[in-house]
């Protein structure tokens, strides 16, 4: 049997793991797309002095990994409030 | 005051301040020894995980490595930082809301099973182990390099130190030891740096000068100018030479990503902190504190290798008077040549040094009377500990540099000999062996264990195995085919069971293994490949080293087939696994 409990729970869960996916996308899309597959076209555009995939593969994904991190971070606390789960 | 006794005095004052640390945070309970008593602050959580996840790999090798391979070098930058998105997003909160003190204790909680726990201690001990000897050989070598001590000299003293402050404080004192290691080896790492960005474009921030163009005036971009001069000598451009084809970067880049989600002593310091919400701004500050030093790591590669380069080829390449006279070679050059990670010989007999890529060049190099390339060896890991002597940098910053070598092979020993010896009493001993040990009996354990556990590396570090260079590959392997995978599913699919958890572990291993050893001997013996090592052979052009990936892959389907085959897990479990799930609540099934 659920009780409401169990469904907000499950709630919860769905919402979070769309977070997670929704940011997973984005590690996929900086790193392997712009990083490994795209990285020939896009190093056809210039950032100064960087061609732009090369850019990405040694200096942009690091930088997006760490916003990603921290974007899930505070989206998850305000999550764990919403849902009246967490800590202290 | 000269080289030699400052960097005694730099060395010797960091070794007292990581004593004082250990002596100022012993470790009184289990849990402060297992998980600093769960209370790190998650800044200084991150800076600590930095430190222990930065090994004297990242700090000597990594800048190296990319010098040489160019934009190939890029799977060890995103393989290495991507890893901890993964760990933020997929294991490092959940684990650290189950709560407990090791891997293979969730392992063997979250699967109800004896078995499944002692695979998990075993893959821990061996990826640990292969791990810990590179350090050992990090550790010697700094000393002997810098101090003009030998080898075992150094390592002994070095052990020492690990010794007072691991054994005296457990997690607690590595910890804290860490974040001073973390300040002193980013310091000495982005000094040299800055210096040498100044030097070449006048942007004193070493992200943004290897976009910028050269001081000279000229105009040009540093990278184009990099580019230009590489292919005049017959390398592969360096902003496009790719490491492999695309799938072998692609899955290269996969298997570090997880590998380093998967290894032991990094998760572990998840468990550290007191909240879950603690746990996954943790991992963001780490990486932010890693990402320092990873994103200054290019930039110190192409700017070595272009001085390198400019001081070998002084003039327009092909001219009579375009390279360096032998006689008139740099102090640093005849300095690293003693050591025998430098050495060049004049061929063609015109007095001067040509550097050159013979197959690149081809036929040019006979017109320009070149009879092959005269640097007969450029070790990779002298770029990074050349640098300051390259940019003439003042004697403190080599000493400067010296001591962070240490301190990062040092950091990363300290993390993984608290992971093996944790597993050992721990998992084995308390969890297996002798279940009603005492508290203090267990701290005792630990202790003992620790010791031995630096025992052990300190034997390996002084006789290494012949395949040291390459158990980091296996080490990678093991993490991201077995831990990883089993950890996740744990988290993320709660009708995974023990029969395909253990199933999926020993295929995952089994294949990754299997491939690993195919090309580089059965257990690393030499001579015992089945096919030589290079990418002809490889299946789709895959190296051993990105293998890991494919491994993984076979051990999430297998646990997922083999776990709906078989019988679902225990009312009991699939609680504990929701209960993981959410931040509060009471953790009912895992509370025995």
């Amino acid at each position: 049997m659920t009780t409401p409990q169990d469904s907000r729970m499950a709630e919860y869960w769905k919402r979070n793991v769309r977070l997670m996916v929704i940011l997973l996308s984005i590690w996929f899309v900086v790193s392997y797309l712009f990083g490994i597959v795209l990285v020939t076209p896009l190093n056809a555009i210039s950032l100064g002095g960087y061609k732009l995939g090369f850019w990405f593969a040694q200096q942009g994904s690091m930088y997006v990994f760490v916003a990603l991190i921290f974007v899930y971070a505070a989206k998850m606390n305000a999550l764990d409030k919403e849902f009246d789960v967490h800590e202290d | 005051m000269e080289l030699k006794t400052l960097t005694f005095i730099v060395v010797g004052l960091t070794f007292a301040l990581y004593i004082g640390i250990a002596i100022w945070a012993r470790a009184r309970t289990t849990g402060d020894f297992y998980v600093a008593g769960k209370g790190i602050h998650p800044v200084a959580n991150g800076m600590a995980t930095a430190a222990d996840w930065m090994s004297a790999a990242s700090f000597i090798s990594m800048a190296g490595l990319i010098a040489f391979l160019g934009y190939g070098g890029s799977v060890f930058l995103m393989g290495w930082t991507g890893g901890y998105v993964l760990l933020a997003m997929l294991l490092a909160p959940y684990l650290r809301k189950f709560g407990k003190f090791t891997v293979p204790e969730f392992v063997g909680d979250r699967y109800y099973s004896q078995t499944a726990r002692i695979v998990a201690v075993i893959c821990l001990i061996v990826a640990s182990v292969t791990y810990v000897i590179g350090q050992m050989r990090g550790i010697g070598v700094a000393f002997s390099r810098f101090m003009e001590v030998d080898f075992s000299t150094g390592l002994f003293t070095g052990m020492t130190i690990v010794f007072i402050y691991a054994v005296l404080g457990g997690m607690k004192g590595i910890t804290y030891t860490q974040i001073a290691q973390y300040c002193v080896l980013i310091f000495a790492y982005t000094i040299p740096a800055i210096f040498i960005s100044l030097n070449l474009t006048g942007n004193p921030i070493p992200q943004l000068a290897l976009g910028s163009t050269m001081a000279d005036g000229s105009g040009v971009y540093l990278l184009d100018k990099l580019d230009l001069i590489v292919t005049d000598l017959g390398f592969r451009e360096y902003s496009t030479a790719s490491n492999g084809n695309m799938l072998n970067m692609f899955l290269y880049t996969f298997s570090l990503m997880i590998g380093t989600a998967g290894l032991p002593h990094v998760i572990i310091r998840f468990f550290t902190v007191p909240r879950v919400k603690d746990a996954r701004y943790s991992a963001g500050w780490a990486l932010v504190f890693i990402a320092i030093l990873y994103t200054t790591a290019p930039a110190v590669g192409a700017m070595a290798r272009l001085n390198l380069i400019e001081t070998i080829q002084t003039g327009p390449v092909g001219t009579a008077d375009g390279n360096i006279q032998m006689s008139e070679t740099p102090d640093w050059m005849d300095r690293w040549a003693t050591t025998g990670l430098l050495s060049w010989e004049d061929k063609n007999g015109d007095g001067r040094i040509q550097y050159y890529d013979e197959k690149g060049l081809g036929d040019k190099a006979a017109e320009y009377g070149w009879a092959g390339n005269e640097m007969t060896k450029v070790d990779r890991d002298i770029m990074v500990l050349a640098n300051p002597e390259i940019a003439n940098l003042p004697n403190w910053v080599i000493a400067l540099v010296a001591a962070g070598g240490i301190a990062a092979a040092l950091s990363t020993a300290a993390g993984l000999l608290l992971a093996i010896a944790s597993a050992i009493s721990h998992d084995l001993l308390k969890g297996v062996f002798k279940p009603d040990i005492s508290e203090k009996n267990e701290l005792l354990a630990s202790r003992i264990a620790m010791a031995f556990a630096i025992g052990v590396a300190a034997y390996f570090g002084l006789n290494p195995p012949g395949f040291a260079a390459q158990v980091v590959a296996l080490a990678f392997g093991l993490a991201a085919s077995s831990i990883f995978p089993v950890l996740m599913m744990g988290i993320f699919d709660k009708r995974a069971n023990s029969t395909g958890a253990i199933a999926g572990m020993l295929v995952g291993l089994g294949v990754t293994l299997l491939y690993i050893f195919w090309f580089k001997g059965w257990f690393f013996v030499p001579g015992t490949n089945m096919l030589p090592n290079n990418a002809d052979n490889w299946l789709l052009g895959i190296s051993p080293e990105a293998f890991g990936a494919v491994g993984a892959a076979f051990n999430f389907v297998t646990a997922f087939v083999v776990s709906r085959a078989t019988k679902a897990p225990p009312e009991h479990i699939q609680h504990l696994v929701e209960d993981i799930r959410v931040p509060r609540g009471a953790m009912g099934a895992s509370g025995h």
